[in-house]
């Protein structure tokens, strides 16, 4: 139940928000997601769960629990919910109706993170699309109003063949539960299951499982987004409010990571290694494509956005890896510990990063163009300590959190396919090109006339860089921390996918 | 404590990076206002350090019990993978430990020496803290028992190195130099980190010793040796040649060795601890930890053969670049590259202790000669252009002496001086290698040319007269002067640890006691080489005396003497061989290219289809039906108008009565107190 009532406690949130007459929301929305996080940490632990008898007569029984797994993805829902509304509010937003937008966005998130069954679990996903939109629509840039609804259409159209793919399940093997459908798959009995529930086509049971896997893993790919299904994102990014884009890069964007990792590998586990190297090859698409764009980028939000695309291309070549047939049980073990690691910490770092652009933005008056920044380390010399902590842990400097989940990746998924992990190394060098050519252009140099008079880091913009980098040192050095939590369960994920004989 | 050490308990030993690495941090927290005290702790931290280092570098001195290398190895769980442990740990054992108190002896003198010469700079402290996390990593590579925490440690050793080229980061050329020095080691560090990755998918483990199971032990050996790869090479060959790649990123070898020259931007003092003394030798150091996987394909296989030509092409490239450079440090900088290159090809052809000697003669008499140049510097009032100098040995009669020993030691001048015996040993090396005599020959040219260029460096420097009258010359304070002459002192000493007659450190190293033989010296192989080293430092020094000494140029404004005579060639070699003009056509063209090409494709290709589909669907929903424009669109519009009116009057509507937001919170506690007991009632 205490899943539940956090579930529900950012909607209370912001339904009193949306109540409330005016003024004010920024701090109130920032102190109701710190007792939000509070919640998450303090109240919620591993293992709970709970359940709503809906349907019974037809197996319908809604399912909701936290894993280890499960609990870090909450922290890290509460901790870049935390800095994004913060960040809105240090920055000068205050409408109420934003601040309640984000709260029902982090609300819907919980639910993607801890339902077990397909329903409430799409309901909250397609409930985080509402949100988003219409915080990108109504107060992101010029250009918002397209991009926002090519966001909306594709993961919409994305969402559709989710939906197909699991409705063909529950005809055929009768059930939407993730766990009972993980136990059919590692039983081998899902494939007999569609073969039998399908009889009237006629279609063999392993064909009509790999279509169904694919129809779910294009849903999946939008939302991550790999290529191809990515083009909604640059422009989604760059216009959408800064601390909305933290949100966008470092949740949205792990719900498919999230769903990749706990739904497609064990749901389709018959199946995986047919989608082994097509996936390795779209992970090194989506790892080099996203470097080589990022580096053309003169626009700093667009050049980060494609800079998530290249982080996010390393969870899907691990996941490919660990689908291999060839994988042998400790390289599966890596690749998997590794893209949770990823996911995690890929999602503190995007936040640290964005919190620079948004304060940039704040300084600049909404400029975000390369070429209209430099020499600023003269002027802010702890932002740019600050930001380049961040920028370093991105590039996967050892020592940083960005660096574990690379390191496990790369180790885990090079036994399996060795060719595409090689090229994705090539992806690290360029991420490191692009993030240090940013550094140089804003920080380094003559300092310009028209950044001459920006104060440095006010107080609070301080704390909030103080927790993000914290939380980027500790796992770096210690990454126990967050593997104490995703060990048992990529274990039991394993198992899964290869039952111990 | 050297019992403790040397017994496996390596809790002490952890406190030589560590230091370091606390103080780097607390600094970090602080404001960069109290530099001086700054520098203090930094050099406290390095002093504390430095004692530990001494202390297991006396442990190890002794051979083990049982013959054989003193070596003892501690490793721990760092983190479980699912549930395998993966251990990372501490070494100590001759090569390390001998490394380790070289860096932390020469890093201790080089901050001291920085008090001085930083002393006008406004970001003192803040120079300090980079400097201490540069120990810190150094250190902690050198003491790493694991290849994944040498990796740690080796890329933290690049952070450092970039901070500092561009600690000068107003200047645009310092913030090029520091991208370009950070990217293009990095290239060999992904290099490094597949070869690691791939000696992890086979060995299954990263620790270099642990009783038996380490990557550097008979058992994984054999199994890497065993394997084989594409192209028929096997495993430990190609992993070698992967870790070589990223020795040569961080070592200045060709044809990854453009940034060491650009790292000169940095503050000098950078350019003698990093860029001279202990970073760029860290690729040498890697190769000799990592030697048994070279060396398990055989004294001339693949890896090792490799390595050799590398250098060797290596080290006569930057001498012959060397010659023709005008800025003191450059010259100073290809030479480093230079003599990297001859360790290089010691490690290549066999000789890990010729090279390890080679590295710590050549950090201490270079480290001195940076420092010198510093020193030079500093009493030009900044001027670097050597043309521009002249006659300065009265002037600054200490910087003079102390800098004739290190440039006496790089040329190789007989006997007394470090740099010939080990000059010696990697050539000792190089004959003695059965693949060949191509690098030997190589090296030999390359150390006449390091004669030539560093005579004319030192001629054009000291001797003759001033040629550039607003250069006034003064001697530089004590604090500078005090470290040149220590270094100066231990340049001539080391001397006496690896001649052919006592070669303890050789022996050291090996594990065995060397004992003292006289008649080593006269033997035919050892004889011949003195006498060809002494003809050829002979040859180099008169050749640039006849060129530089005799008729030096007058003014600054001269052309080089030898630049007449050797017309396009010289500007060759002026141009380092055009390096950087060939990866601006060859490599960033391209690259920027292809990314913009990809970037097009982005905007017109994707968005453009996007756009169409976009088109399209909304066609289709239009003559499918009214429905949709009729009914669901305005209805949404209306919804996001409403929305968007609501947002806009209520951003109008602010009061600035923060009491409506506490009520929006208490209402929501209220309510959430209710929900959590009606839940937990249920």
């Amino acid at each position: 139940m205490t899943l539940l009532f956090l579930t529900l406690f950012p909607l209370v949130g912001a339904l009193c928000l949306g109540l409330s007459r005016n003024v004010a929301c920024g701090r109130a929305a920032t102190a109701w997601s710190a007792a939000t996080l509070v919640v998450a940490a303090l109240l919620v632990r591993p293992g709970m769960s709970w359940s709503l008898a809906w349907l019974p007569d037809v197996g319908m029984t809604l399912r909701f629990e936290a894993d280890g797994l499960s609990w870090l993805f909450l922290l890290l829902t509460a901790v870049v919910t935390l800095v994004a509304v913060a960040a809105s509010w240090l920055t000068g937003r205050n409408d109420r109706g934003y601040h309640a937008l984000v709260l029902v966005l982090q609300s819907a998130l919980f639910g993607v993170f801890t339902a077990r069954h397909f329903i409430p679990w799409f309901l909250c996903w397609e409930m985080t699309l509402i949100p988003a939109f219409l915080l990108i629509r109504l107060w992101g840039g010029p250009a918002a109003p397209q991009a926002a609804m090519r966001f909306f259409m594709m993961t919409l159209g994305g969402s559709v063949f989710l939906l197909v793919g699991f409705l063909a399940l529950q005809l055929s093997a009768g059930t939407m539960d993730f766990d009972s459908l993980a136990a059919l798959a590692g039983e081998g009995r899902l494939v007999d299951a569609l073969e039998h529930g399908f009889a009237a086509t006629g279609a063999d049971g392993r064909t009509l499982l790999v279509l169904i896997a694919v129809a779910v893993l294009i849903g999946i790919a939008v939302k991550i987004p790999i290529v191809p299904f990515h083009t909604w994102l640059p422009s989604a990014y760059a216009e959408a409010p800064s601390p909305v884009t933290m949100l966008l890069t470092g949740l949205l964007s792990k719900m498919g990571v999230f769903a990749l990792l706990w739904i497609f590998l064990p749901v389709f586990a018959e199946v995986l290694p047919v989608f082994a190297t097509p996936l390795a090859w779209l992970a090194v698409a989506t790892v080099i494509l996203g470097a080589l764009a990022a580096l053309a980028q003169t626009d700093l939000k667009r050049m980060l956005a494609y800079s998530s695309v290249n982080h996010l291309g390393y969870c899907v070549l691990a996941v490919a890896a660990a689908g291999a047939a060839g994988s042998a049980r400790p390289a599966m073990t890596s690749a998997m510990a590794g893209t949770v690691l990823q996911a995690i910490n890929h999602g503190i770092i995007a936040t640290a990063l964005f919190l620079g652009i948004t304060i940039l933005e704040h300084r600049s008056r909404g400029r975000r163009h390369i070429g209209n920044f430099g020499g600023l380390r003269a002027r802010m010399p702890v932002f740019c300590g600050c930001l380049g902590i961040a920028v370093f842990a991105s590039l996967g400097l050892p020592g940083l959190s960005g660096f574990i989940g690379e390191f496990l990746i790369f180790n885990g998924a090079f036994s399996a396919v060795p060719a595409a992990t090689s090229v994705c190394v090539a992806g690290l060098l360029l991420t490191a090109v692009f993030l240090l050519r940013m550094m140089r252009m804003v920080f380094w140099g003559p300092l310009k006339p028209a950044c001459a008079t920006w104060p440095d880091l006010t107080k609070p913009e301080r704390a909030l860089f103080a927790v993000l980098i914290l939380l980027i040192l500790l796992p770096g050095v210690w990454p126990q921390m967050l593997l104490h939590h995703a060990n048992p369960v990529v274990l039991e994920l394993i198992d899964l996918l290869r039952p111990i004989p | 404590m050297v019992e403790a050490l040397t017994s496996g308990h390596h809790g002490v030993l952890w406190l030589v990076p560590l230091l370091p690495f606390a103080a780097a941090g607390l600094l970090a927290l602080l404001p960069d206002k109290r530099g001086r005290l700054a520098s203090l702790v930094v050099i406290g931290a390095l002093a504390g350090s430095l004692v530990v280092a001494a202390c297991a570098l006396i442990g190890v001195l002794h051979p083990a019990d049982g013959g054989g290398v003193m070596r003892s190895a501690s490793s721990f769980v760092w983190f479980a993978i699912g549930d395998e442990p993966l251990r990372i740990g501490l070494l100590l054992d001759p090569l390390g430990a001998g490394m380790g108190a070289m860096v932390a002896f020469v890093a201790l003198l080089i901050l001291l020496y920085s008090r001085g010469y930083m002393a006008d700079d406004r970001r003192f402290g803040r120079f300090f803290t980079f400097l201490s996390l540069f120990c810190g990593a150094m250190l902690l590579a050198v003491y790493s028992n694991s290849l994944l925490l040498l990796f740690v440690a080796w890329e933290l050793v690049g952070l450092a190195s970039y901070l500092l080229i561009g600690f000068y980061f107003k200047k645009p050329a310092a913030a090029a130099a520091a991208q370009k020095a950070f990217i293009t080691t990095r290239i060999g560090d992904m290099a490094f980190f597949i070869g690691m990755i791939w000696l992890n998918s086979r060995a299954g483990t990263l620790l270099f010793y642990d009783g038996g199971n380490g990557l550097l032990e008979s058992g994984a050996l054999a199994s890497l040796a065993g394997a084989t790869t594409f192209g028929g090479i096997t495993l430990s060959a190609a992993a070698s040649l992967l870790i070589l790649i990223g020795a040569m990123g961080k070592s200045g070898q060709v044809p990854l060795h453009t940034w060491l020259p650009d790292a000169m931007e940095g503050p000098t003092p950078v350019s003698a601890l990093i860029h001279a003394a202990t970073m760029v030798a860290a690729g040498v150091f890697l190769v000799a930890r990592t030697h048994p996987i070279f060396a398990v394909g055989g004294e001339a296989g693949i890896a090792l053969a490799a390595t050799a030509w590398i250098g060797a092409i290596t080290a006569l490239y930057a001498s012959l670049v060397a010659v023709a450079q005008h800025d003191i440090k450059r010259i100073l900088a290809y030479s480093t590259v230079s003599q990297l290159g001859f360790m290089m090809v010691a490690l290549g052809t066999g000789g890990v202790a010729a090279a390890m000697l080679h590295l710590v003669a050549h950090a201490l008499f270079k480290a001195l000669l940076f420092l010198s140049a510093g020193s030079v510097i500093h009493g030009c009032g900044g001027e670097q252009d050597i043309r521009r100098m002249g006659g300065l040995r009265k002037a600054m009669p200490l910087t003079f002496a102390t800098y004739a020993v290190g440039m006496m030691a790089l040329s190789g001048f007989p006997f007394v001086f470090s740099g010939f015996w080990s000059k010696e040993a990697v050539f000792h090396s190089a004959k003695s290698w059965p693949g060949g005599n191509g690098p030997f020959l190589l090296v030999v040219l390359a150390a006449c040319l390091t004669a030539f260029y560093m005579t004319r460096q030192a001629l054009l420097v000291f001797f003759g007269t001033p040629r550039d009258p607003r250069i006034h010359a003064h001697e530089s304070p004590l604090p500078m002067t005090l470290p040149l002459v220590v270094l100066a002192t231990a340049t001539m000493l080391l001397s006496l640890v690896g001649t052919p007659a006592w070669p303890w450190f050789e022996r050291w190293l090996d594990g065995t006691r060397a004992a003292f033989d006289p008649a080593a010296l006269t033997k035919p192989g050892t004889t011949g080489l003195i006498v060809l080293s002494l003809v050829i430092v002979t040859a180099g020094v008169t050749a640039a005396w006849r060129v530089y000494g005799i008729t030096a140029p007058r003014d600054a404004s001269a052309p080089d003497p030898l630049a007449s005579k050797t017309g396009r060639l010289w500007r060759v070699f002026e141009h380092a061989m055009s390096f950087n003009a060939l990866y601006r056509k060859a490599v960033i063209g391209p690259l920027a290219f292809i990314a913009g090409g990809i970037d097009a494709l982005e905007r017109m290709v994707f968005h453009r289809s996007m756009a169409n589909g976009e088109r399209i669907l909304k066609d289709v929903g239009r003559s499918a039906g009214r429905i949709d424009e009729s009914a669901i669109n305005p209805g949404f519009d209306r919804l996001c108008g409403g929305i968007e009116h609501q947002a806009s009057s209520t951003s109008k509507s602010q009061s600035g009565r923060p009491q409506a937001g506490l009520r929006a919170i208490g209402l929501a506690t209220a309510a959430c107190i209710a929900l959590y007991l009606w839940l937990s009632s249920r």
